[in-house]
Formats: structure tokens, sequence, C-alpha cells
């Protein structure tokens, strides 16, 4: 499978990262190469195999729901861009 | 007292502790190497008045039964650990002034066992990468140099600060992080010890994810009885980390010994690979006999799967990081793009001008292959192999108890003489099957290549079993009788 200039364009979009058409161009061979190597792993005979899922065994635990610490919002806030009345603020989504 | 920088953890732990020295005098000492060392770039931001403020307890202290474990020792953090109130970075101008409100739980356990901190260490942007290139703050350069020559050679990376750091004598041992290699490549490039713990050892609380399957916090120091220091008061349980293993923290100094006797060390021959330089090998050869020497028997085993290590890692390392890193939004902290109108482009703006290349290239390929179409033929595909890569170690450590390869295929390399992504992805070649099955494994200087340049010995051992893979590592150690330092031209 190789990548063309559109599927590029929709996976920056996906992730969020403007990019000119310039930047595009070149990633293009570049994520092709990278894709084309990784495609190697076709060979390996995986049938039945289970995918890994934690690779030391352990139980998840749970823990008891209670507050444990907080109330420090002004110190969450103060690496805010911009922050207005205690909120993060970002630009105007609703018109 | 240049002395004091050229001493390991240990030593000065005991010079402190006899009298020879202060622990003021050790902080200072460091300061000014580290004052000195600027050309270097190893640090991001420099701490001199905490290694102080930790000295002045450890003084005030000394003499008491229950003196703290690491009193006295000041320790370089690299910047992918949250420090409260001090600059975090990770490398990224996307973090860029980004100050903690709290600490992450290795740095506060070392805080805890008493330590300093004389700054933060550079590395590549969000440790992705193996030689400290792409960090937004400019590569460190590594203070060894060719035989002869003054170009500027990489630390290796991720951890490259680190790593240049304790080389260097500007840092008696640093925090490093490893995914796929990032402790350990390094470490061999700067002729040092490091270790990698099993995944889980660790708390991952307050670590700036890259990788969150395969990323485990480890120490880096001049010896190997430095890194079993480290690792005991960096490690335990967290409740803060669902993946950290709730089980108590050996005692690893006190179970250090050099000799092997019963011990059998597996030899991967999957491991003997094309395009490696023939001094790698005969060093791999050198460190057999070295073992056998320190009473092990070694073993041929079969890691059938190593291949497919790399091209596993990345699928899976990238898709987990386009996971970690969509949180980079320029809402809560860091960069912002200002100057675009909607809140959609106020993301792809701020991304775009805070994440470099390499960053960018992998949030790419991560972002592909768990797109709708392509996981299964991708990520779940590479999840399989990675079952069977563990499976691999499984079966090995029936007939071993510890592994010995190389660290990485080259000694370090020049700046910008590697520009391929591929072929930066080859250096991590050995060490990515162990971070894939989640295994403790170590790098230890074996010795000098012709140009000068140190080349490392890995070990991996079992689930767990960090004291084996510590104890070939000083069986090591004590037969390479490796005392190289880079000659001072900083």
């Amino acid at each position: 499978m190789s990548v063309s200039p559109e599927q590029v364009r929709h996976i920056a979009k996906l992730a969020r990262i403007a990019m000119s058409d310039e930047e595009l161009e070149r990633l293009v061979p570049e994520l092709n190469n990278i894709l084309g190597w990784v495609e190697q792993l076709g060979e390996v005979d995986t049938d039945g195999v289970e995918p890994l899922a934690t690779v030391i065994d352990q139980k998840l635990r749970l823990r008891d729901d209670v507050v444990i610490e907080g109330d420090i919002r002004d110190e969450v806030l103060a690496n805010a861009p911009e922050a207005q009345h205690g909120f993060f603020a970002v630009p105007k989504v609703i018109e | 007292m240049t002395e004091l920088t050229s001493k390991t953890i240990a030593e000065l732990r005991d010079g402190f502790r006899s009298g020879e020295f202060s622990a003021r005098e050790i902080a200072e000492a460091y300061n000014d190497a580290v004052d000195a060392a600027r050309l270097l770039n190893a640090y991001t931001v420099t701490t001199p008045h905490d290694a102080l403020a930790a000295a002045e307890v450890a003084d005030k202290a000394r003499g008491s039964s229950d003196l703290l474990s690491l009193a006295g020792i000041p320790l370089g953090i690299k910047d992918l650990f949250a420090t409260e109130g001090v600059d975090t970075t990770a490398g990224s101008r996307i973090l860029k002034g980004f100050k903690p409100p709290y600490e992450s739980t290795v740095s506060a356990n070392l805080r805890k066992a008493g330590a300093g901190m004389l700054g933060k260490l550079n590395m590549d942007e969000f440790a992705m990468g193996s030689s400290n290139e792409t960090s937004a703050y400019g590569p460190v350069i590594s203070p060894w140099r060719r035989k002869g020559s003054n170009v500027g050679l990489t630390p290796g990376g991720s951890s490259g600060g680190s790593a240049a750091a304790v080389a260097a004598g500007i840092a008696p041992g640093a925090t490093g992080t490893d995914t796929g290699g990032s402790i350990r490549q390094p470490a061999a490039f700067a002729g040092i010890c490091g270790i990698k713990p099993t995944y889980g050892r660790c708390s991952r609380w307050g670590i700036v994810a890259f990788a969150s399957s395969l990323d485990q916090a480890g120490p880096m120091a001049k010896s190997v009885r430095d890194c079993a220091i480290l690792l005991e008061a960096m490690a335990g349980f967290d409740p803060k980390d669902s993946t950290s293993l709730d089980l108590p923290v050996p005692q690893w100094e006190a179970g250090l010994s050099g000799d092997l006797k019963g011990k059998r060390v597996g030899i991967p021959k999957e491991y003997r690979i094309d395009g490696v330089p023939a001094e790698i090998n005969a060093l791999w050869d050198q460190g057999i006999e070295w073992l056998k020497d320190a009473g092990a028997t070694p073993v041929e085993i079969g890691l059938p799967h190593t291949k497919y290590a790399l091209p596993t890692y990345y699928i899976i390392a990238p898709a987990e990081a386009s996971s970690n890193l969509a949180r980079y939004d320029g809402v809560r902290y860091g960069l912002r793009e200002e100057g675009v109108k909607t809140l959609d482009d106020m993301y792809a703006a701020t991304r775009a001008a805070g994440f470099g290349a390499e960053v960018k290239r992998r949030i790419m390929i991560g972002t592909y292959v768990l797109s709708a179409g392509f996981y299964d033929a991708y990520f779940t595909k590479a999840q399989k192999v990675r079952a069977l890569i563990k499976h691999d170690f499984r079966k090995a450590f029936e007939k071993c108890d510890v592994i010995l390869t190389p660290t990485a295929p080259s000694a370090a390399f020049g700046i910008g003489e590697t520009t391929d992504p591929l072929a930066m992805y080859l250096n991590d070649v050995f060490a990515v099957p162990a971070s894939l099955a989640g295994l403790p494994a170590m790098s230890v200087p074996g010795g000098l290549d012709g140009q000068g340049l140190p080349l490392g010995l890995h070990l991996i051992g079992n689930e767990l079993d960090e004291q084996t893979v510590l104890n070939a590592g000083l069986a090591i150690e004590e037969r390479a009788g490796f005392t190289a330092r880079p000659e001072r031209w900083w």
C-alpha cells in the first residue's frame, strides 16, 4: 500500500497539523518509504496469534472513587496561553 | 575541585559520609562544571540553587543515623520529567515555557532520597530520535571526539543530554527514559552505563508520554554500581500509574556480584547482522570471553523474529505517540499560534508551528496506521508480531539467564551525518526487541574503537531480573577496565 498526496492531506487534517503543499509533497515519499519498510511484517505468519495487550502480565487495579487531590485551579490555569474568569479560553466556536 | 566531578556516585556518597568533603563542595563543583560546559548544550535549564539547597540539607543531616541514600548527590534530570515550577519542554517548542504544577514520581522519589537537581537535560523532541538532533533547543554535542578530529559528534538519543552530562563530568548521574533504546544507545555512544528496568518498575506518572506501552525511566551513570544505587531510588509502586508494578524494590546494590557461576549467557545468532563494523562484533566476542571468565556458560539461542522488531516498533510507537500528542492543542499549556480565526485552525496552526519534522512524521505515520480501514493491517498486525517477539524471549529464557549483544550497530556519528529517517531508525536495531518485550536491559562500556570512540555491550534480562543484568554488567565492567574519559575541549 502506498499513500497519495490526497491521503497525506487527509491524514494531516485528522492529525490537526496545518501543512503547505510543499510540505505535503515532501512527506509523500518519506511516508511511503517508511510504510513500504514496515510492510515486511506481511511475511510473518500471525494466524491464530493474539495481539499483545500487556507486556508484563498484571491486573488493572481499581481505586476507591474518592477525591485525593485537586483544588489547584489557578496553578493549572497558570500554564494556559489564555485563561479568562477561571476557564481556559479558546477562539470563538459559536457564531 | 575537578576531581569531585570525576568521581562515581558511590565515591561521592562515601566521601561525603566520611567527611572527606561536604555536600556543598560537591554541589559547587558540579554547578561550576555545568557553567563551564555550555558549549555541549547538554542542559536546557540549570538549577544551581536547587542543588545547593539539597546539599545544605545533606550537610546538616550528616552524621545522623538515618541519612538518606542520595544525600549529598546532585543529579541531572532529563527534560521529559515534569519538575514542579521548573521548565519542562520535552525538547519541544510546543512546550516552551511550560512549568508543571507537579513533580514526576521518579524525580520526586530521587528528591525523597535526598538528591538535588543540577538542571534539566536536553533531549530529542518528545524522545523521538537517536542523535539529539531533533531537539528544538539545538543538538547536544558529545564530549567525545574522533582521534585527531574536531568534528562535532552526537551523544546519541534520545537521552543524549543525560549521556553527555555524565560523560563530561557535569552530572554524576542522570535520569533517562527508554522507549526503544533511548537510554542504552546514548550510554554506549558516551562510554557510560545505563539501564532500562522491566516495564512497570519506574512510574511513568509525570513523564511526558511518547509511547505508553514502551516508555520506561532508568538511570545513566559512570558505573554499574551507580546505576543500581539510582534505580533503587527511582523505582517503586505508584498508584498513579496504572501499569506500575505493585512489587517491592529489590536491594540491587547490596545484591551486586560479578560472580556468574552457574549462569547461562544467551548469544542470539540473529543479532549477527550485515553492515555492523568488525570491531563491534569483535567486542561482542570479547564480551562472551569476559562473561565466561566470570563463571558463566555461553549458549546459542534463537530469537527468530528479531528482524521484525524495528518495523513493529515503527508502527506501535508512532501509533501511541499520535494519540498521546493529541493533547498539544494550544489550549491548556505551551504554545498557541495566534492570528487564526477558528478553533480548528488554531489547533492545526499551533501543532504545525510547535512540532518539529520528526515528530510530525511520526504523528502522521501513527495517525495513518490507526485510521479507519488500515488499523488491522498495520496496528493489529504489529501487536501480533510483538506477541511473537515476546514469545521468542520467553523461549530463550528457558535456556539462558541473561542475553549478551552489542548495544548499537555503530559508534557515535557526526552531527548532520545521518539524514535519512530509516537509516536513523536502524540505530536501535539491537535495543528495540527488549523494549517491545518490556524486559530489563543495560548498556555497559566495553572499549574504544579504532577512532577512539566508546562502544557498548548490551545485556538483556528476564522479566523482573534486573539483578542478573546488573551482575553481568558488573562482570564486564570489572574485566573491560574501561576508564577512558573524553579529553576536555569545551
